[in-house]
């Protein structure tokens, strides 16, 4: 009892309370949407206070975010997350600090509400990091920790992200035919030189409004490389065609931007990846949401996106060279057997798809089809490929 | 000429005349005396080195001291003052208050070798041979030209005789140097005072008279010693036991143990004795029938006058004495091995079996209608059969022999002995009942001391004990550390890597008390490697292991408890901060919310600790008598059968750890093997140890 007692006295460390003047600059207006948030995490830690108060063994109950608790709604073509909510206990061995790591970011949430600002999820890490009282052990010790806890709140009081004030970094570009408003600054996307509008991870309506466009569809496309080439050869002004790109994996913010473009706009979104099982898996996400966000399928996934390839019946169809394959590696093969299993993976055509390529054992990359020339991309696959069938040169 | 050849061919090497005639070489042949054997063969006595020289004179002068203080029922007090005259040069003076020696004897006992009281009965005594004192008084004057100087009262109001006396290593006789009636004022009431001066080494470390002293102590918890060491200052342990050792009865031979020779001594010397009536004579354990039994398989008439029985019936007697000695192993085991071996039956015999000599296993293979020389291989199961037959008849029924003249330490006074020695945490003891090697009774006892100051990363501090006197030298040759190695130690809650010693804050005490402790030589520096000597080790030390895993793993537990507890307690100061700065309910109540909580979820209580208590376990000692020797060899048995510690080890269970946030609150499944996973389970998730 005696070290309760001591570290008692010193209550809060030092650099939390720092943190906290930097984050109350001034009093200002809550909105509505910022008041239910507060009163979420408000409820969150009073239920927790009344079940210890009665003795027992406070617990958070947070959805299970694994592919075991998702559905695929093939009717909607959605990934859902399902009811199944694993408990998370205070007095509990493997818990007590993922318990308590819970409520200091949600401590810290609520402080960003209250002085209206918003961090990035590395800067909260750094806020709410720092030593528990009396020991050498961090609250934190990398920001690994902190992402999960932070994914664990927004499910458990249903929250965004963005309700929580929380932002990740900029990631992927966009250029077009399309004139947007992005916190109150008019952005044309047609002069955007070679770099393109970097994409921020909150593009809710409330800060990017879409403006006048002459956009026929987007063109979504996996990598930074691919999409320069086709930026340079001004290919969507050639095809009226909005122009992103999502390095890699799509963040929350290009995807929903891909939604609100694609439902506000009535835009068709054409997906171009590397073929592997990896690309395959990204257009997946886009198109019908993931698991592990499974809870935000409703407002991010585009159901109605098309595959534009790379497939691997591209290879014959458009006279690729077997060296410009690549072997697949074992990760690759193992991947190829995790996405035949899935759900939303069941339809013949990705079967067939799969089979094939674990067939060959070779995949490749977007690149591979410049070797039928610079152009070739721009002026005869993507034109080929969207005249073509469905099934046949483009895939549901 | 190949040199070989020249070897065989002495002639060969000088063709033209000989070199020396008989009676040159007749008078250069003379007796060799046994002084000035060992001179020569110094090592035989331990006194290899200079190190090993110093050491060996001081503990040749301390067991003298002891041995006599206990005899004339005295508690010892001894001074042992070593200092360094010049380089390399130390003079070492123990002093005692013992009995001291009549004026005549002194010259003798410190320089004649072979002289003594001790050789010539069976008793549990320090010192056996009568040659120890008197060799490190030889080797003293032999490496500084000192002889040794002795002063000795035997009561209040005599004189203190001083002696100076050196040995004539020719003639094996002593010299003295000093006036025969000198004489020196002494306060002591009584006492002997012995002052060698050698070249010698002294240093530190596991064989050194600083650790020789030390474990002395431990094993002689009435002794008081002071210890002046050449550097440093004087060193005192202080008695901590008014109880003198039972005093150690003296007995006759056992038939099993007796050699051939001694027997034929034994019969010669017997006067006009009949066989049957010597053997019950000299001999232990033997009665009539006995002796009847003896004589019938020996083909000897027991009647017939002992001295007169010729040499081949005496071999014939000697191989019936210690044929109930004998075993061999299980028949089928035997069996395999014979059908499986390149060499012939006798050899077999004396391989597998104990307590054979070749005349016995001659004997025993012809009595089962076979030849010795038969190859093994060749013998049928159903010879093998007969072969057991043959040993079952040779074999006569003799008691073991009495236990009343082995003293043990006791185990209260064991534990007393290492709580003198290490600050530990915990000591346990345990003493066997009494055993038999070769007809020779023996005890062993066993002691650990466990925790505290003992060193955590080095391996056990195994100290060694053979009738109260401290084993330094050779551990790797005895059969006391083998038979620590063969404890498993594991199982105990230690660390110990196969055919290791545990490592750990640990020191193992293990003494064998005998009236014939079986030393691998006359240097006296390790047990010889008994099957029965080894075995009763094992046990005394799995008994004491039993006790120390108990203890340490109701230690762990404890610990671990506290260590939960610490756990919440810590992230309860975070948690309140939290949801105080959330809710605006005070710190402080919301700290107090938790903390009243915390026993709800989890198990504070501490698991009572067994075998920590002093003395609890400290059984009574073998009582002494005829009743408790005639039941040593039973329980002997019955014991070795007697449950090692696999049936419960908890700290072995595998940890049974659910998937990743099971909900299920951990004090519901929680043994003290697991609970310290989930620790540091959570503590590597956050990077730290």
């Amino acid at each position: 009892m005696a070290p309760r007692k001591k570290t008692a006295a010193g209550a809060t460390p030092a650099n939390k309370a720092a943190s906290d003047d930097t984050m109350t600059d001034g009093p200002r207006e809550i909105g509505e949407r910022d008041r239910v948030t507060l009163q979420k995490i408000t409820d969150l830690a009073f239920s927790a206070l009344a079940e210890v108060r009665r003795g027992k063994n406070p617990a958070l109950s947070i959805p299970v975010r694994a592919l075991s608790n998702v559905s695929f709604d093939q009717e909607a073509g959605l990934i859902r997350l399902g009811e199944s909510r694993q408990s998370r206990n205070f007095f509990h061995l493997k818990q007590a600090k993922l318990f308590m790591q819970t409520f200091l970011i949600a401590e810290h949430c609520k402080k960003l509400i209250e002085a209206g600002a918003t961090t990035s999820i590395r800067d909260i890490y750094y806020g709410a990091k720092h030593s528990v009282a009396g020991t050498k052990e961090n609250t934190f010790e990398e920001q690994a920790e902190s992402d999960p806890i932070i994914e664990d709140l927004e499910v458990t009081i249903d929250a965004l992200r963005e309700e929580l004030h929380l932002r990740a970094e900029n990631r992927g570009a966009m250029v077009g035919p399309m004139t947007i408003r992005d916190t109150g600054d008019t952005i044309d996307l047609r002069r955007m030189g070679s770099g393109g509008w970097s994409i921020p991870s909150i593009v809710e309506d409330n800060r990017i409004e879409f403006m006048k466009t002459e956009a026929e569809y987007i063109l979504f496309i996996e990598k930074g490389a691919v999409w320069a080439r086709l930026n340079e050869d001004r290919f969507w002004q050639k095809n009226n065609c909005m122009l992103l790109h999502g390095s890699g994996m799509a963040a929350r913010g290009t995807r929903r931007l891909l939604r609100r473009m694609h439902e506000e706009l009535k835009l068709p979104l054409y997906v171009l990846t590397d073929n592997d099982p990896w690309g395959f898996y990204i257009y997946s996400v886009i198109k019908q949401g993931s698991i592990n966000l499974a809870y935000e399928s409703m407002r991010m996934a585009v159901p109605q996106a098309r595959f534009l390839g790379l497939m691997s019946s591209d290879a014959e169809r458009f006279n690729l060279q077997a060296n410009v394959s690549m072997a697949l590696k074992d990760e690759d093969s193992a991947r190829i057997e995790q996405l035949m299993r899935y759900d939303w993976f069941a339809a013949k055509r990705w079967q067939e798809e799969l089979a094939l390529m674990k067939k060959t054992q070779k995949k490749y990359e977007l690149e591979a089809l410049s070797s039928r020339g610079i152009r070739f991309i721009t002026e005869e696959y993507i034109p080929q490929k969207l005249r073509g069938k469905r099934g046949d040169s483009w895939l549901d | 000429m190949t040199t070989e050849a020249l070897i065989q061919d002495p002639e060969a090497l000088k063709p033209a005349g000989r070199r020396a005639s008989a009676e040159a070489m007749g008078a250069k042949q003379r007796d060799i005396s046994v002084s000035e054997f060992f001179t020569k063969n110094r090592h035989l006595l331990g006194f290899d080195n200079p190190a090993k020289a110093l050491l060996t004179t001081i503990k040749e002068a301390v067991d003298n001291a002891l041995d006599a203080c206990e005899e004339a029922g005295i508690l010892p007090t001894l001074d042992v003052t070593v200092e360094e005259v010049s380089d390399g040069r130390y003079r070492v003076r123990v002093e005692d208050n013992g009995p001291g020696i009549v004026k005549e004897q002194i010259p003798k006992i410190f320089a004649k070798l072979l002289y003594g009281s001790k050789f010539h009965r069976l008793r549990q005594s320090r010192g056996q041979q009568g040659i120890g004192i008197s060799a490190a008084g030889m080797y003293g004057h032999l490496t500084t030209g000192r002889p040794v100087v002795v002063v000795s009262k035997i009561g209040k109001g005599r004189p203190a005789w001083r002696v100076e006396v050196r040995i004539d290593s020719r003639t094996n006789e002593p010299k003295q140097l000093n006036d025969k009636n000198d004489t020196v004022t002494w306060e002591k009431d009584h006492g002997t005072s012995v002052e060698i001066e050698l070249m010698g080494l002294y240093r530190g470390g596991r064989t050194s008279v600083d650790a020789y002293l030390e474990q002395t102590v431990v094993a002689n918890p009435h002794l008081e010693l002071s210890y002046k060491p050449p550097k440093g200052p004087l060193v005192h342990f202080p008695r901590v036991s008014d109880l003198l050792p039972p005093e150690a009865q003296e007995i006759k031979p056992h038939p099993h143990g007796v050699e051939l020779g001694m027997l034929i001594k034994i019969l010669h010397e017997s006067g006009r004795r009949h066989v049957a009536q010597t053997l019950m004579e000299e001999f232990s354990r033997v009665t009539q029938p006995v002796a009847d039994e003896l004589c019938k398989r020996a083909g000897i008439d027991p009647n017939a006058v002992a001295a007169r029985v010729d040499a081949a019936k005496i071999e014939a007697l000697h191989a019936a004495m210690v044929a109930s000695n004998a075993a061999l192993p299980p028949i089928k085991k035997f069996a395999s091995k014979v059908a499986r071996s390149d060499g012939n039956l006798r050899e077999e015999v004396l391989e597998e079996g104990t307590g054979f000599s070749p005349t016995l296993a001659d004997l025993v293979i012809r009595r089962g209608g076979l030849e010795p020389t038969v190859k093994a291989k060749l013998v049928t199961p159903m010879m093998v059969e007969k072969l057991y037959a043959s040993l079952h008849d040779s074999q006569v029924k003799i008691l073991p022999p009495p236990a009343n003249c082995i003293v043990p330490v006791g185990e209260a006074l064991v534990m007393e002995g290492l709580r003198r020695r290490f600050k530990g945490e915990f000591f346990t003891s345990h003493t066997r009942p009494p055993a038999v090697y070769r007809g020779n009774p023996f005890v062993v006892e066993a002691g650990v001391a466990f925790g505290g100051t003992l060193s955590r990363d080095d391996s056990a501090d195994v100290l060694r004990f053979a009738n109260r006197v401290p084993l330094l030298y050779q551990p790797r040759a005895c059969a006391i550390h083998e038979a620590v190695l063969k404890v498993d130690w594991k199982s105990y809650g230690l660390q110990q890597r196969k055919g290791e010693l545990p490592v750990g804050p640990l020191a193992i005490f293990v003494h064998l008390a005998s009236v014939w402790v079986p030393f691998t030589s006359e240097a006296k520096e390790a047990v010889a490697h008994y099957d029965e000597v080894v075995r009763e080790i094992r046990l005394a030390l799995m008994e004491c292991g039993r006790k120390l895993g108990a203890w340490v793993k109701a230690q762990q537990a404890e610990r671990w408890e506290t260590q939960r507890k610490s756990l919440f307690e810590k992230y309860i100061v975070e948690l309140a901060a939290s949801i105080h700065s959330i809710t605006k309910v005070s710190e402080e109540s919301v700290k107090k919310d938790f903390t009243d909580a915390l026993p709800n979820h989890v198990r504070i209580a501490i698991a009572p600790v067994e075998g920590a208590a002093p003395g609890v376990d400290a059984g009574g000692e073998p009582a002494p008598g005829e009743g408790a020797a005639e039941a040593a060899a039973g329980p002997v048995e019955a014991e070795a059968e007697a449950p090692e510690p696999k049936a419960s080890r908890p700290s072995e269970r595998p940890p049974d750890m659910g998937d990743d946030g099971d909900g299920e609150p951990f004090y519901k499944d929680m043994t003290p093997g697991n609970s310290r996973q989930l620790v540091l389970k959570v503590r590597s998730k956050s990077g730290r140890k």
